[in-house]
């Protein structure tokens, strides 16, 4: 492990061993928070710093800690980034503080933080537990901000609403009505819909990765008949 | 002549039956032609209407969804199961819908609740109630715009007109949406008694007719007789209707025995809403419903006494759907516990 390259740390948080597609990790706030793009962007980016300096601080102090008291001290590490990370975002973005709610603090218990501090972060220098943090924490919100996308747009019909929560009052007028008078579709917005949505998610790398996988057999076959 | 001469031995067993999935599928469709005529001849031609929307919809996404799936189309979409649940799902629909909710309801049933989790077969959920109750929850001001019986109606829209409605949402000139839509005697019950009413005021309306409403008595008896005829037949079990039945009014007769003020008679919930369709079309689906006989009672009864559950303190008038898909849930313990004992086993 601790010879991993940095476009591979990149390329597993992305991708190969995402956090909410391949690990399945985190599925709770995943699910509950994601009802709009802006507040998936949110919590993702809430979980990205959680991660990045977690990650940062359990590989520094790797070596000074006893392996039988690690996690503990891992969880104590989270739960005080967590809590800096709670408070700086009561004081500077408080409306979104509001929305995202409980989810914030329960950043805490999401297990893919406390799965990367265990699983790389307390085996690898500093530099590279940094990128692995970004990378799983950049992966996480890539699939929150899709997820609360496809559920605002066919939950509600609009995109980037409430913007201004996060950008400051020069992106009030970003919210995008794609549909007029749209009806809305409930489900969508309601928790099955988060379920749902996740499922053709990860159906959809999925299929990704079989025709990738698929490719160079096929070219191998195609040797083989014209040979 | 002895080469001519043949004794032909079949191993056991020797009767073939003539049963296969579409004509079983067919059976029960052909079942529910009576309750299907009550419906249109009380509630108009939105019945009809609702039903060829679905079907167009349900037939297409099983044919697109086998296609992706690299399935056989054709072999498939002759069994009739896609068929079936477009015609369970238009049946509970109300009459005056718009287009596009036959249409997502067909495509959640088919897409969703049938072909992702397999295909017929694999399906935990009954397809056409996951359609209806996506539509439930998320449409509900669509949903519950329920058509009066046609007697009781101020307009009585023409075949044209209510095509114009569904496709449109137009409707001739100087009617409004009130005129077309009427609560249904289980929906007025609820909004009455909440008003404090007590159920003889409330029933004195006559839109309640003689059993379980003007109309709805009908429609009810229609799927009454068509489950009959599917139980001669064989095609269902008698343990799954009984249930049901028996669960619903095993519960509205005990409460209508202490209150009868508040609590509508064990007959008026038999006849009225979807309890018959519920028993016997949509509750005994083979594939979703328990397999062994003393757990088709078993789901049964609790089929019936959570539509009364959900009838008399629910949220919402009727409760057909959620029971039945609660108690799909609860299947696969049902038959755990209810595994019929092999001869010669011993007794735990």
């Amino acid at each position: 492990m601790t010879d991993t390259s940095y476009p591979e740390i990149a390329r597993n948080g992305l991708w190969n061993n995402n956090p909410a597609l391949v690990q399945l990790l985190g599925l709770c706030p995943l699910l509950a928070v994601t009802t709009t793009f802006i507040n998936g962007l949110g919590l993702g980016i809430a979980t990205t710093l959680t991660l990045i300096i977690s990650n940062s601080v359990v590989s520094a102090i790797r070596k000074l800690v006893r392996p039988e008291v690690r996690i503990p001290v891992f969880v104590l590490v989270i739960a005080s980034t967590v809590t800096v990370i709670e408070i700086s975002m009561n004081a500077w973005f408080h409306d979104l503080y509001l929305i995202l709610g409980i989810f914030i603090p329960l950043i805490v218990t999401n297990c893919s933080i406390i799965g990367r501090a265990e699983a790389f972060a307390s085996k690898n220098r500093l530099r590279a537990a940094f990128t692995d943090g970004l990378a799983m924490g950049l992966g996480f919100t890539a699939v929150l901000v899709t997820l609360g996308a496809l559920r605002e747009i066919i939950g509600k019909g609009t995109l980037f609403a409430q913007a201004h929560l996060m950008f400051g009052e020069f992106a009030a007028n970003w919210s995008l009505t794609l549909v007029e008078d749209y009806r809305g579709f409930l489900l969508a917005v309601l928790p099955p819909g988060a379920f749902i949505g996740l499922g053709l998610i990860i159906a959809v790398k999925n299929i990704i990765d079989q025709r990738r996988a698929r490719r160079p057999v096929h070219a191998v076959a195609g040797e083989a008949a014209t040979a | 002549m002895t080469e001519t001469m043949e004794f032909r031995t079949y191993s056991s067993p020797h009767l073939s039956g003539p049963s296969h999935v579409g004509r079983l599928m067919r059976g029960v469709m052909l079942a529910a032609v009576p309750g299907l005529l009550m419906a249109w001849w009380f509630f108009g031609w939105g019945v009809l209407i609702n039903l060829m929307l679905a079907l167009a919809t349900c037939i297409g996404a099983e044919a697109a969804m086998l296609r992706l799936r690299r399935r056989p189309v054709r072999a498939t979409l002759a069994d009739g199961s896609a068929a079936l649940t477009a015609l369970l799902l238009a049946l509970t629909l109300p009459p005056f819908a718009p287009w596009w909710i036959p249409v997502i309801g067909g495509l959640f049933a088919i897409v969703i609740a049938k072909q992702l989790y397999g295909g017929l077969g694999y399906n935990p959920f009954n397809p056409a109630m996951v359609g209806y109750v996506v539509l439930l929850i998320s449409f509900p001001r669509e949903m519950t715009l329920w058509a009066p019986p046609q007697a009781l109606a101020e307009v009585q829209l023409s075949l044209v007109d209510t095509l114009a409605w569904s496709l449109l949402g137009t409707l001739p000139a100087g009617t409004g949406v009130d005129a077309i839509s009427m609560a249904t005697p289980l929906d007025t019950i609820k909004t009455q008694l909440g008003l404090g009413l007590t159920l003889t005021e409330i029933q004195a309306d006559p839109r309640f007719g003689d059993i379980g409403g003007y109309g709805w008595e009908w429609v009810n008896l229609g799927f009454l007789l068509g489950g009959g005829w599917l139980l001669y037949r064989g095609t269902i079990q008698w343990q799954i209707p009984a249930g049901v039945l028996g669960g619903l009014f095993v519960m509205a007769l005990l409460f209508y025995a202490v209150d009868s003020d508040t609590y509508a008679s064990p007959l008026f919930h038999l006849f009225s809403g979807a309890a018959m369709l519920g028993a016997f079309f949509i509750a005994t689906d083979p594939v979703s419903a328990s397999t062994t006989p003393r757990g088709r009672l078993l789901y049964g009864a609790g089929i019936g006494i959570l539509i009364y559950i959900i009838r008399a303190w629910g949220g919402y008038p009727d409760g057909v759907a959620f029971a039945v898909l609660l108690m799909n849930m609860a299947v696969p313990t049902i038959d755990y516990y209810t595994q019929p004992r092999v001869y010669g086993q011993e007794r735990k």
